[in-house]
């Protein structure tokens, strides 16, 4: 038995023999063909068309957009331009491998500089070019195996092409030996709820048929389990599929303490999910969606109908619609500042709508409006609120508009630390973690180099929570977290015992948290708040708040 | 045979890309005669290169100009036009 460790997502446990995805081909030598010209072109002819074809098979097994993904890279290799490419190299006593990798990479360069949208294709070229050349070698292309049972997926990282084929139904879990957690990889495992750790490294244990045990909980993949803990693994998961399957109940810790369990939403199509998994509110819903890609601010008129749709959705039920974020990673034509060098750091949330307050104040008119029309119970709250002052400026021009209950997001620490004072100015807090963290550590959440900065287990962030927890008992004013801390069971947990009174995260977090409240009383969770806290580090924070939990 | 042209303006919400590309280039692919495509001023592309189309860069509003070869040229222009100018985005 071994144990390997990476980055586990979600919370399941899956054990299964492994098939590996077949390796990333050797890339071929540039070196004279033997053959002739004409006969490395129809060898090329044949492999590209047999590559395409099977695309195309793919893409009409796969369906929806994926198929048009499919049927695009089918076209890429049989694509006229790349074919010149090839035969000109073909033509001056290249192989026929050389000359597909050549031309496709030099076309995947051109994509790559121009960018954005035109940058991922190079990933499309460079995955077809693979294709074609196992083809010429008479190998299998690199891809999903099918060894005709389930199995626990082993591969480098996960294509596109690869993922939407990925039959739910044979695949007891993925583990990948690259790629981190915002990779492609951990998107599509968090979104389909595959039981998934990635990141592992490569071992020669990691071979086909054997077996492991895949614990995204921990982040470990265990090699050769023994008997004993293969049936543990086994009992966790049938324990976890009951909980998934249990009705659904308000969230409330084990000796009755009601802990509203909220959705974050980004749009309003997402509220008949949200509510399925047992939503009981929406503690943030992001506004920005409604202004992405306009370059004008969208009128009072389609606010207030999308509003009124996402209300209508919450009848009698909380609904906390944040005011428009826009500015560092989001940034709008309308509001945000061009050039600035450090946007994270910039006119950015509050400060850029006050900067442009007729879009604020349209935005406010349009959820009054929108609260008139329904019967939800509307929150609107100002992110990156900095100041007292700013809570105070953005409460009174709330209420100016007809909204009854205004409040702020908690994300700088300045205004974590006067929690106090600006909880007599507002209504309510709620801490965003993921920039709570960012500006608690100095570390720019969008940049992978410093991304082990980011962990909202670290002490430092957990003493601001206190802070602010502390503040809204005092004041008897409430604390939601809508950070993606509060999507992690046991952190949630420690969150409560630091006086957070809801929590909100993305719908599908929601059935493991219920299940882990459930398993704590308010004094337990405040005792394994108080151990996290002590620690002096995210690892040690983590271990002890464990430690403390199975007390 | 003269070619013929036309300027056209782009429909597609989201510009030339993905999958407006691919039915674009298939169109002109199909449609058996040689079609190239150039955006303002800059140099024409085979159209039935989905790799050519896609790396004009095209956004919804660019102006790109379509040329086309050989009998039935017109009508060839005809619906590849049409097709530019509807958003199959929206489909």
């Amino acid at each position: 038995m071994s144990e390997l460790r990476g980055v586990g997502i979600g919370q399941g446990v899956a054990h299964g023999p492994i098939a590996r995805m077949a390796a990333r081909l050797e890339p071929p030598r540039d070196e004279k063909s033997t053959k002739t010209p004409d006969d490395e072109k129809a060898a090329v002819a044949e492999a590209v068309a047999a590559v395409a074809a099977e695309l195309n098979a793919r893409g009409e097994r796969a369906g929806g957009a994926a198929r048009d993904v499919l049927e695009a890279q089918a076209m890429m290799a049989e694509d006229p331009t790349l074919e010149e490419g090839v035969h000109a190299r073909i033509d001056a006593g290249s192989t026929g491998e050389w000359a597909v990798h050549a031309a496709f990479a030099e076309f995947a360069e051109t994509l790559q500089a121009m960018g954005g949208y035109l940058g991922e294709r190079a990933a499309d070229l460079a995955d077809v070019a693979q294709r074609v050349i196992a083809h010429l070698r008479g190998v299998s292309a690199p891809g999903v195996p099918d060894p005709g049972h389930p199995f626990v997926l082993v591969a480098p990282d996960l294509a596109p092409a690869d993922t939407v084929l990925l039959d739910l139904d044979k695949v007891l879990a993925v583990v990948t030996t690259e790629g981190g957690p915002t990779s492609h990889t951990a998107i599509l495992a968090g979104d389909k709820g595959i039981v998934a750790v990635v990141g592992t490294g490569e071992t020669d244990e990691l071979v086909d048929g054997a077996t492991v045990i895949v614990d995204a909980a921990s982040g470990v993949v265990t090699v050769d389990p023994s008997d004993e803990q293969l049936a543990e693994a086994a009992e966790r998961a049938a324990a976890r599929e009951a909980a998934a399957s249990a009705p659904v109940t308000p969230g409330a810790l084990a000796d009755g303490t009601p802990v509203p369990l909220l959705a974050n939403l980004g749009n309003p199509d997402g509220a008949a999910e949200a509510v399925a998994l047992g939503a009981e509110g929406v503690g943030l819903f992001r506004t920005e969606f409604l202004f992405l890609s306009s370059e004008e601010a969208p009128t009072v008129e389609s606010q207030t109908a999308s509003y009124t749709r996402l209300l209508e959705a919450f009848p009698g039920k909380k609904v906390v619609v944040r005011a428009l974020d826009a500015g560092a990673d989001k940034p709008l034509k309308f509001l945000t500042d061009a050039g600035e060098e450090n946007p994270a750091l910039g006119r950015r949330g509050l400060r850029a709508l006050r900067h442009h307050e007729e879009v604020l104040r349209d935005q406010l008119t349009a959820l009054a409006n929108a609260e008139a029309a329904t019967d939800a119970d509307l929150w609107v709250m100002a992110p990156m609120v900095a100041t007292v002052e700013e809570a105070d400026y953005f409460t009174r021009i709330a209420r100016e508009h007809g909204i009854k209950t205004a409040g702020v997001m908690i994300e700088v620490p300045s205004v974590a630390l006067l929690a106090d004072a600006v909880f007599e100015v507002t209504d309510f807090g709620s801490v965003g973690t993921n920039d709570l963290v960012q500006y608690t550590m100095a570390a720019d959440r969008m940049l992978g180099s410093v991304s082990s900065y980011q962990d909202p287990w670290h002490p430092a962030v957990l003493r601001l929570i206190a802070e602010i927890g502390r503040a809204g008992t005092r004041r008897g004013k409430p604390v939601g977290i809508c950070g993606q801390a509060a999507a992690d069971p046991l952190l949630a947990v420690v969150l409560v015992g630091l006086g957070a009174t809801t929590l909100s995260m993305s719908p599908p977090a929601l059935v493991d948290v219920r299940a882990e409240l459930k398993k704590h009383t308010l004094d337990d969770a405040r005792r394994i708040a108080e151990a996290a806290v002590a620690a002096s580090d995210a690892a040690s924070a983590r271990a002890a708040a464990q430690a403390a939990a199975s007390a | 045979m003269p070619a013929v042209t036309r300027t056209v303006k782009i429909a597609s919400s989201h510009g030339l890309h993905a999958r407006p590309a691919k039915l674009f280039a298939e169109a002109a692919k199909n449609s058996g005669l040689p079609v190239t495509i150039a955006k303002g001023d800059g140099k024409p592309v085979n159209a039935a290169s989905i790799l050519g189309v896609i790396s004009l860069g095209a956004n919804s509003g660019d102006e790109v100009t379509l040329s086309v070869e050989g009998d039935g040229a017109e009508g060839v222009l005809d619906a590849l036009v049409t097709q530019l100018e509807t958003d199959t985005d929206a489909a």
